[in-house]
């Protein structure tokens, strides 16, 4: 198991676990991560464990059922199950976009090189990779698009956003189109 | 027509260079098959039954003549001399090498093309009316907004590991060209009462073992929102949708279980959430697109129609062969003076929808000569050359004619939609190709086709339905009875505004069966109508029994029914 974060190998210094018992004796070690199941039964022992804690979501739970208890969390663990269960992308996007969550979100499961960029897009900044080869083949990857059609998380400047922006220096005869991924941003 | 700019380029670009690094991994055995298969297929490559297939986009049927030419030249080059036009207004090369796709997807991006979403479980290459921007009876070109459409959903960072498949079809026109109600989403242009042009949104619509015509979700939407209604229906398909069961996962059984209705609200409410953020196209971005679909520099031909349709009269009467194809295959312009011509790839005992190197590279120049260098690819798997002087009508049949392509079938019995079948396909249970040859062999004499008159004949290799044989006047499916192929007949489907499925008539036909039996229903249909009756007009009037009887006999007929 490896995590990324931040393009580079990092330490994962969270715990999951699917179990309150475990997550009891966890926590002194550090920062928590419990399913969603453990988390509706313990909810109160969980917060008074005075650990960070983390909340792991399936493919079916949808980021409304924990709405109002989304300030607890300072991570939240999309698990992918299969690599074409493109279920946790819209996950993602509802935590960012719709919910405001700014903490960690990370993509476990099937996590691939392949599918990082549509993960960074859809606002996942870590990433825990099943084995260090799966790992280094991520880091081997590279920025393999400049610019993208559509409005995401990444933030970066959209084709549509750098049109309008060629088309107005254009037309005002000016040089250089900066400021626009900050116009376009959510 | 649409011209990349420098973003489009560069995206392409990348997207070929993406793709060569993943072949290369795959090779050096980096990538499993499991990994690599979704993958290739975003990129268009299947693996089918004896080689590779490589599905080339050609967004809403639009082509150049420098881009039919380039088709030619990869038919050519690396593949067997020939291609086959889809009935998604895709072609498929069917021999292509493994190693030779990414120098294949790089020829493409040098005419602006790419293969990008033609298959995966992603949004496939978005469909429109053939006669976009041509068309009497048009509110608005579909073509601004199928482009729209196309560049929001290439590599979409949501929604390219849906549950399935998922196919979007625009039309402006009221008469549906585009069988928009057969796919995930069909989008019909309207105008309010204040003339502003907005979408009928229809969702659920597919064809395969589960033939569902799409349902309206909402009667009209200002196209200022388009993008962001597609997002929503999106976004609850791709967290809703079953991945259990492959057979289940399309949208359509979705917005069957919830009920249109709540499928609706479900919609409705994630739209009002998302519908005023940054998703949706500002107006100059949307006039940018729509200025690439202005009218090419027509003639103005208007003072001269009398003196045209003359001389055009005279033609016909002097050359019956000619009167033949223009009767079947030319249609009505909206631009005085000129004329829509279907360049039929249904000779009589082909391939339907196949066309040689040669052919296609004829089809460009003569689109040079006489269409202002643009060619349609229709879901009906013909060409159309969408701007015709009325006067060039002559000379572009005799040059049509020459290469075998003046067909004069457009519309007609031996118009046959066909699916590759088993003699390509891996999904395939029985033949579609030998069967569509050996029914048109029998509807040759033009004569006889043009008295059987507008009708539709579509015939599907299996259950899959790419042919779209349920919403044919006549469909047949291919299917495998203990390692024998038979066929099954449905009639009474119906692809156009009106669209509807056709009913199993009876028990399956064997291969050398089934020619009869679309001879018997073609005659039982003669013997019934009544003036100027189509096929589908005399079917919905006397229903299918008297076919039962022509077909199975009066007893048959009985416990059939």
């Amino acid at each position: 198991m490896a995590l990324i974060e931040h393009g580079k190998l990092a330490e994962d210094i969270w715990h999951d676990t699917d179990d309150f018992a475990d997550a009891q004796a966890l926590a002194p070690m550090g920062p928590i991560i419990v399913d969603l199941d453990t988390w509706r039964r313990h909810r109160d022992e969980i917060l008074a464990l005075d650990s960070p804690v983390g909340l792991r979501l399936q493919p079916g739970q949808t980021p409304d059922l924990v709405a109002s208890d989304l300030h607890h969390f300072d991570l939240i663990a999309l698990e992918f199950a299969k690599f074409t269960d493109g279920r946790a992308y819209s996950q993602a996007r509802l935590l960012r976009e719709r919910h405001g969550f700014k903490g960690k979100l990370r993509a476990v499961g099937d996590v691939l090189r392949d599918q990082l960029t549509f993960m960074l897009r859809c606002g996942f900044d870590s990433f825990q990779v099943a084995t260090d080869s799966r790992a280094a083949a991520i880091l081997e990857a590279v920025d393999e698009f400049a610019h993208w059609y559509q409005l995401a998380l990444d933030r970066s400047a959209t084709i549509p956003s750098l049109r309008r922006a060629a088309g107005a220096t254009e037309a005002a005869g000016e040089t250089g189109a900066t400021g626009v991924a900050a116009t376009w941003a959510y | 027509m649409y011209r990349y700019d420098e973003f489009d380029h560069a995206f392409v670009a990348e997207r070929v260079e993406q793709f060569r690094g993943q072949v290369a991994r795959r090779v050096a055995g980096e990538l499993t098959e499991d990994e690599f298969k979704p993958l290739r297929l975003m990129n268009g490559l299947y693996l089918q039954l004896h080689a590779y297939m490589l599905r080339v986009a050609i967004p809403y049927g639009t082509l150049s003549a420098k881009q039919m030419r380039k088709l030619a030249h990869i038919a050519r080059t690396y593949d067997r001399g020939y291609g086959h036009f889809t009935t998604r207004q895709n072609i498929q090369y069917n021999w292509p090498r493994l190693e030779d796709v990414p120098a294949i997807l790089n020829e493409l991006a040098s005419v602006e093309m790419h293969a990008i979403q033609t298959s995966g479980n992603c949004i496939r290459n978005t469909t429109a009316d053939p006669l976009a921007g041509v068309a009497a009876d048009e509110i608005d070109d579909p073509r601004v907004y199928a482009e729209i459409i196309r560049q929001w959903s290439t590599l979409h960072p949501e929604f390219s590991f849906l549950p399935r498949k998922f196919k979007i079809a625009v039309t402006g026109s009221p008469n549906d060209r585009a069988v928009t109600r057969g796919h995930d989403i069909g989008l019909r242009m309207h105008r309010d009462l204040a003339g502003n042009p907005g979408f009928e949104v229809m969702v659920g619509g597919g064809q395969g073992r589960t033939p569902i015509m799409a349902k309206t979700i909402r009667n009209f939407l200002p196209v200022d929102h388009l993008l962001s209604y597609l997002e929503a229906v999106l976004r609850v398909y791709n967290q809703l949708g079953r991945r259990d069961n492959i057979y289940k996962a399309r949208i359509k059984i979705l917005v069957q279980s919830e009920g249109t209705d709540t499928f609706a609200q479900m919609v409705e409410a994630e739209w009002q959430a998302i519908k005023d953020n940054a998703l949706d196209l500002p107006k100059e971005e949307r006039d940018r697109i729509k200025a690439y679909f202005g009218p090419p520099g027509y003639d103005d031909l208007a003072g001269d129609c009398p003196e045209l349709n003359l001389a055009l009269d005279l033609s016909l009467a002097a050359n019956p062969r000619f009167a033949a194809w223009v009767e079947a295959n030319v249609q009505d312009h909206k631009q005085p003076g000129y004329a829509i011509a279907t360049i039929s790839l249904k000779p009589h005992g082909g391939i339907p929808g196949d066309a040689s190197a040669d052919q296609m590279d004829a089809v460009a120049a003569l689109s040079e000569k006489f269409s202002f260098g643009e060619i349609r690819v229709s879901y009906k798997q013909n060409l159309i050359l969408p701007d015709v002087p009325k006067l060039g009508l002559l000379a572009l049949w005799r040059a049509l004619d020459g290469l075998d392509l003046a067909t004069a079938n457009a519309g007609r019995i031996s118009d046959i939609i066909a699916c590759p079948g088993l003699d390509y396909c891996n999904l395939a249970n029985a033949r579609s190709i030998p069967i569509a040859q050996r029914i048109s062999e029998r509807f040759t004499d033009l004569a006889r086709e043009k008295d059987i008159g507008e009708i539709s004949l579509n015939i599907s290799g299996c259950i899959n339905a790419c042919a779209h044989h349920h919403v044919a006047n006549i469909g047949v499916l291919g299917v495998n009875k203990g390692g024998t192929e038979y066929y099954q007949v449905t009639l009474g489907g119906v692809a156009d505004e009106n669209a509807r499925v056709g009913a199993i008539i009876g028990p399956a036909f064997d291969e050398w069966q089934i020619a009869g039996a679309v001879e018997d229903i073609v005659d039982v249909y003669l013997r019934q109508r009544q003036t100027n009756e189509k096929f589908i007009e005399t079917y919905q009037r006397v229903g299918p029994q008297p076919f039962k009887e022509k077909l199975y006999g009066t007893d048959r007929a009985r416990q059939a029914s």
